[in-house]
């Protein structure tokens, strides 16, 4: 600990006295990302979508040049660390944005605070995150914030038993924590609470024994990748037709993937902050110039946060007139609102995260391919693990 | 509890299917291969590319997800692996995992990490309901194809001339070398065939576990080695039993018990590992 204080003192130190020789009119921004590794396809989505912004809105904003330095941190917390104190130090890096996962992003939250340089999380989604460093702020979303709602919405469309089913790891629990608490407090009944194994290689069992409590919805929070196992078991097993409703956060149904699950996926009710679907002339527009510059990739959840990573630095830096000093970005952030590819969207002053419509969504074809398609909305959402605390 | 009964043995055989081959090179031909997850992983690519990009129907596709491994296996055999046949089990450990750590980020770089998934035909889709018994085609199909290949494979070793020269060489190469008998072609055959069965085990299990994706080899590097351990690691009868019993105890495990379930095989493989080191199906003393 004391040696990594003193490594981060040292790179602080190091960026101050390099930070003269960088031209003046240029702003580096670290965008660090898993590119390779178990989370690449984070990294690829968030890569595509921090340069769909600098694409669509030029690469000057108030006088300076934006320019993007794309790290691959392969998923490994010390190797972030390295890359963000390489970046402030030998780059000059005024912003860091990306953190593909929680570890990754509480990794370089004591580097933003000592080098008082803004971090911009566009992934990771733990609560706690932006309580690390007064330097963090956060355009993705909280799990607590999608699973929230899910909980509302089912007590208000009658469903009272539920049986919740989550990936054994700390977002896991987070979610089946949030959902359960809300979904008990408003009168609900969590029949079972069951926890399958990260690697899990077969569903079959947990899925039987679900079939066999026979609740009104089963809760499911999956690292997106087993989504598809799950949905094609869920069908197999005739979990689908005995009037068990399949509902999760829409990590579950991640647009990256949801068009490979095939039919099985049909009918899920999710709730999320955003789908490739929004119906919004400002998500068409985004979508389609999406799908244009990356061969047809559909956007998706990630895709758009890093979007609004950038755009949110674009607005910070046009309010300081360009001054890239981090306690004053940090203060033109606190409280900025705009409207995303995803909906209305701001960042709350108090906590630096994000406030954001969460939509009911639920699996249906539209023209051939399967979407999320929003039918419900609940305006701006807080993280309610931070509205629990104040 | 049928339909637990009847999961248990589905899953056992699908975790035959990954690991007999494995029962082959590691079992009969000694040889450490924790790559092995790496030949399974090509099965599942080439059914899943063979179906997805030429529109191949699934079960035409089983042959190539045998054939191609199997080459492959016998041109990294020549080149690699007979090379460290009389070596120590850590250099066999160090090449093999130096493989799988090259496997991973070669099919991450050309096929993505996005999982290929397979999609059955309808046949093998759906499932059949009977007075307390519930049974999913695919599991059915399973069943029946590993039980072919179980028996198959035991007739193949036991019964015919070519068995019997693959154990008399693993047992004394000298002497079988002496007599005539071709070893290097013999192990570069064996080989070919574990690789083959595993390509063919992934291909089958690809569709049960979510796809295939480059951590493939990694995700169940755990599974293969448990049944091998259990069942003891010479010859396939012992694998196929350990598979069995595995798969109905962990099925159960995690059906009967939720939150302790998925320690269940583990704390058979230490049992096993404790009372009967050369695993439970294995004649004792080899």
């Amino acid at each position: 600990m004391t040696s990594n204080r003193r490594i981060s003192i040292l790179a602080a130190a190091a960026a101050l006295v390099a930070g003269p020789a960088f031209a003046d009119d240029v702003v580096t921004v670290g965008l660090i990302l898993p590119m390779t590794g178990q989370s690449a396809t984070t990294g690829k989505q968030e890569q595509a979508g921090a340069n769909l912004y600098i694409q669509l809105h030029g690469d000057t904003v108030a006088g300076k040049k934006i320019v993007l330095e794309v790290k691959d941190d392969t998923g490994a917390p010390d190797v972030t660390k390295r890359l963000a104190q390489d970046l402030i130090a030998n780059d000059g890096a005024k912003a860091l944005m990306g953190f593909g996962l929680t570890p990754l992003a509480l990794a370089v939250a004591p580097i933003a605070t000592e080098a008082k340089v803004p971090e911009i999380v566009t992934a990771a989604a733990t609560a706690m995150i932006t309580e690390k460093s007064p330097y963090i702020v956060r355009t993705s979303f909280t799990l607590p914030q999608a699973a929230a709602p899910m909980a509302q919405w089912c007590l208000k469309n009658a469903i009272h038993k539920v049986v919740t089913l989550v990936a054994d790891y700390g977002p896991g629990n987070d979610a089946e924590k949030w959902f359960g608490d809300v979904f008990e407090k408003g009168g609900g009944q969590i029949v079972e609470k069951i926890r399958t194994p990260l690697k899990a290689p077969d569903f079959a069992p947990f899925l039987q024994r679900v079939k066999d409590d026979a609740p009104e919805a089963l809760f499911v929070f999956l690292p997106s990748g087993q989504g598809a196992a799950f949905m094609k078991e869920f069908a197999e097993r005739g979990l689908d037709k005995s009037g068990i409703r399949l509902i999760a956060t829409g990590d579950v149904t991640d647009d990256d993937q949801l068009a490979d699950m095939g039919d099985p996926a049909l009918g899920v009710v999710t709730t999320h902050h955003y789908s490739a679907a929004h119906d919004s002339s400002e998500n068409k527009a985004f979508v389609a110039a999406f799908e244009k510059a990356n061969n047809g990739m559909r956007p998706n959840f990630m895709a758009v946060a890093a979007y609004d990573g950038m755009a949110l630095l674009y607005q910070a830096l046009d309010k300081t007139k360009g001054a890239t000093d981090g306690d004053a970005l940090i203060a033109a952030m606190r409280g900025m609102s705009w409207t995303s590819p995803r909906g209305p969207v701001s960042i709350d002053p108090d906590t630096r995260d994000i406030v954001q419509n969460i939509y009911v969504r639920k699996v249906e074809k539209v023209d051939g391919a399967l979407y999320n398609v929003e039918f419900d909305t609940i305006p701006a959402v807080k993280d309610p693990y931070k509205a629990a605390k104040n | 509890m049928l339909t637990i009964l009847f999961d248990g043995v589905a899953y056992g055989m699908l975790l035959f299917l990954l690991a007999c081959g494995l029962a082959v090179t590691l079992g009969l031909m000694n040889f450490v291969n924790l790559a092995h997850g790496v030949f399974a992983m090509g099965g599942g690519y080439v059914t899943a590319l063979l179906m997805n990009r030429a529109g191949i129907p699934f079960l035409a596709t089983l042959p190539f997800a045998f054939i191609v491994p199997a080459l492959v296996g016998i041109v990294v055999e020549r080149l690699l692996y007979r090379r460290l046949y009389g070596a120590s089990p850590l250099d066999q450990v160090l090449l093999t995992i130096g493989l799988v750590l090259m496997a991973i980020p070669a099919f991450d770089y050309f096929l993505t990490d996005q999982p290929q998934q397979i999609h059955l035909p309808a046949f093998l889709q759906g499932r059949f309901e009977l007075p307390g018994l519930t049974i999913g085609a695919y599991r059915l199909f399973l069943v029946v194809v590993c039980g072919l290949i179980a028996a198959t494979l035991q007739i193949f070793l036991v019964g015919t001339r070519f068995g019997a020269q693959l154990r008399a060489a693993v047992d004394d190469r000298r002497v079988a070398a002496g007599l005539g008998i071709d070893v290097g072609r013999l192990f570069a055959i064996a080989f070919a065939i574990g690789s083959g069965l595993a390509g063919l085990g992934g291909a089958l299990a690809a569709d049960v576990v979510g796809g295939v994706d480059p951590n493939f080899p990694i995700k169940f590097l755990v599974s293969f080695l448990i049944v091998v351990a259990v069942g003891g690691s010479r010859g396939v009868a012992g694998a196929f039993f350990g598979a069995l019993l595995l798969g109905v105890l962990d099925v159960a495990g995690k059906y009967y018990v939720p939150s302790i379930g998925a320690f269940v095989i583990y704390a058979v493989m230490v049992t096993t590992l404790l009372i009967r080191p050369q695993g439970l199906f294995a004649k004792s003393g080899t």
